[in-house]
């Protein structure tokens, strides 16, 4: 009796490790595609070949990445784009979550309740409205003009996540700093916002992935190759994907290799935003 | 002089993000519901006006290929399938892991992976992935399965299909990530007192795991399919706009290829505010049936 629960066991342990292993592969191959598409030679891009590590693997498409085009542009661009962004983002959001979740005061509901429903509008609604804005004020072709849409998509989700968060941190210890003699601003500076860092934290690397893996609205307003973003670049590499395919598959494991270390090392606390935003909202 | 200071903090906190919300989301908004009203596209730019509820009235009934019906009647079918997908796949995965197994740090790690890469990237690799000679997806199906290829990109029930698959890779970490934390939450107690009446493993799931996993996920879920629903990025991707000849956009690709690849702005934001209203409609009534579970928490 106590042989069969245990071979039972042993069974069910087995199907586990099978089942993780296969999703595991799925998971890691496309991955392990690029890096095999980055190291093959130039001229046999179109292999019909299944192997990982290609027989005469070579770092020619990452020289030529960096020395025969304009990709450093295109990074300093996205970094550019993505700091301002992501800086004033979190600056603005710090602030406002503040706000709304310490004091009442008039419009407080529509605020929260419109930022809400922001969060509903179909991806291309405001596009569309701001593209036309933009066109209309010359800013079509300049970082300006991406910033100011960027900034739209991520303000909401960021002022409801440090709402969230703030609501977690007792207000007395505000107090006790103001019966010290601190100033309004300074008990939320020096007291609440260090510990909210957490959350800071999370809606400066939300911020930052909207900017930096952004396609659809760069595509449209950045036109000159020069001011191109990360992603606008490495789709042409991809559309010709006979030449180009081994520099598309280089830049894109480069471009994810910072981002993919930061989230999972961010991952425990980006979860728990996400989950608390939506639950509180 | 305190009192009233006291009074005006929040409003100083408040007023840069109010600011830039007002310039970047409300105007445009506002200037959307014109847009919607008026007869502007690349030809009526500077001249245009205001002319009703026209492009409403082309966004229901004027024919067209494909027609508002059979691009809306796929966005349900993309949204449902993902979602599912992504729910099932997750939670299962999520159950394994939370199993007293080694190496459990390293599978979570590896099945996240999926989720942290910049989704365009994600996109353009299964492209490349799907093409008919030389995509390894192809390679694999006839190298070891030794069926003939299939023309992924090609034709649009394939090209769906392939999207489809590359929106379920992408997603069901999320799920699953939410899901183990749901997982992580619930006692072993309630566990221990099945077995003691001999519950069966089916018996347990159902009525401990899914009831107790239940709140945690049903606010994932929603946020899942205005994600899912409101994801122009794989769908534009993958098929390069929407290829074969327009025949594998959702809703919100549809209305990107109005407004920027056929220059109609009036009927391209009467499309968007139909989505949106699509949308708030059915998050208002989601949310409202969920309340009930949210006191839970």
């Amino acid at each position: 009796m106590r042989n069969s629960a245990k071979f039972k066991k042993r069974l069910a342990d087995t199907i586990a490790y099978l089942i993780l292993i296969i999703f595991a592969v799925i998971a890691v191959y496309p991955i392990l595609q690029v890096l095999s598409i980055s190291l093959r030679p130039a001229d046999r891009l179109l292999s019909t070949s299944l192997a990982i590590i290609p027989d005469d693997a070579t770092l020619a498409a990452y020289q030529e990445l960096f020395t025969g085009r304009p990709f450093l542009l295109w990074m300093r661009n996205s970094i550019l784009v993505s700091f301002v962004v992501t800086s004033t983002g979190v600056a603005l959001a710090a602030m406002a979550g503040y706000a709304f979740s310490r004091f009442k005061f008039r419009g407080k509901n529509f605020g929260l309740l419109s930022l809400l429903v922001t969060q509903m509008f179909p991806a291309t609604m405001l596009l569309l409205p701001m593209y036309i804005m933009l066109v209309k004020l010359g800013l079509i072709n300049t970082f300006l003009g991406v910033i100011i849409i960027y900034s739209s998509t991520a303000l909401p989700f960021c002022i409801w996540t440090m709402k969230g968060y703030y609501d977690t941190i007792s207000p007395s210890l505000e107090e006790a700093a103001r019966i010290d003699g601190c100033t309004q601003f300074a008990s939320f500076y020096k007291v609440v916002l260090p510990l909210a860092a957490p959350a800071l934290v999370i809606v400066a690397l939300f911020s930052f992935m909207t900017s930096w893996a952004e396609y659809v609205v760069a595509a449209q307003v950045l036109q000159d190759t020069g001011l191109w973003t990360l992603p606008v670049g490495l789709q042409t590499f991809q559309a010709n994907m006979s030449t180009e395919w081994g520099l598309y598959a280089a830049a894109s494991l480069i471009v994810s290799i910072p981002v993919v270390i930061l989230f999972l090392a961010l991952s425990k606390f980006l979860v728990s935003g996400l989950t608390l935003g939506s639950v509180k909202g | 002089m305190l009192e009233r200071n006291r009074k005006l903090f929040p409003y100083v906190l408040i007023l840069p993000a109010a600011l830039v919300m007002i310039g970047v989301v409300f105007y445009p908004f506002i200037f959307n519901v014109i847009l919607s009203l008026s007869n502007m596209s690349l030809r009526n730019f500077r001249e245009w006006q205001i002319i009703g509820f026209d492009q409403y009235y082309k966004v229901f009934f004027e024919p067209s290929e494909p027609s508002f019906y059979t691009v809306f009647f796929k966005t349900i079918i993309w949204t449902v399938v993902n979602v599912t997908f992504h729910v099932v796949i997750g939670v299962m995965l999520a159950m394994l892991l939370n199993r007293q197994i080694k190496g459990k740090s390293v599978f979570r790690t590896l099945l996240i992976l999926p989720w942290a890469i910049p989704q365009y990237i994600v996109a353009l690799t299964w492209r490349g992935m799907f093409n008919y000679e030389y995509g390894s997806i192809n390679l694999m199906i006839t190298h070891y399965l030794g069926l003939p290829a299939v023309e992924w990109l090609r034709s649009p029930t394939e090209a769906f299909i392939a999207v489809i698959i590359t929106n379920i890779w992408l997603g069901f970490p999320f799920m699953m990530v939410i899901a183990l934390g749901g997982l992580q939450s619930i006692s072993h107690e309630y566990y221990e007192a099945a077995d003691i009446d001999g519950a069966s493993a089916w018996q347990k799931f159902r009525n401990i795991t899914v009831p107790l996993l239940r709140p945690v996920m049903i606010p994932a879920i929603t946020l899942g399919i205005i994600w899912t629903f409101n994801n122009i990025n794989v769908i534009w991707l993958v098929t390069n706009g929407g290829e074969p000849a327009d025949q594998t956009h959702i809703l919100v690709s549809y209305v990107y290829r109005a407004a920027f690849g056929l220059y109609r702005y009036g009927y391209a934001a009467a499309l968007s505010m139909v989505i949106f209203f699509i949308l708030l409609i059915f998050s208002l009534t989601f949310m409202k049936r969920s309340q009930a579970t949210r006191s839970a928490y």
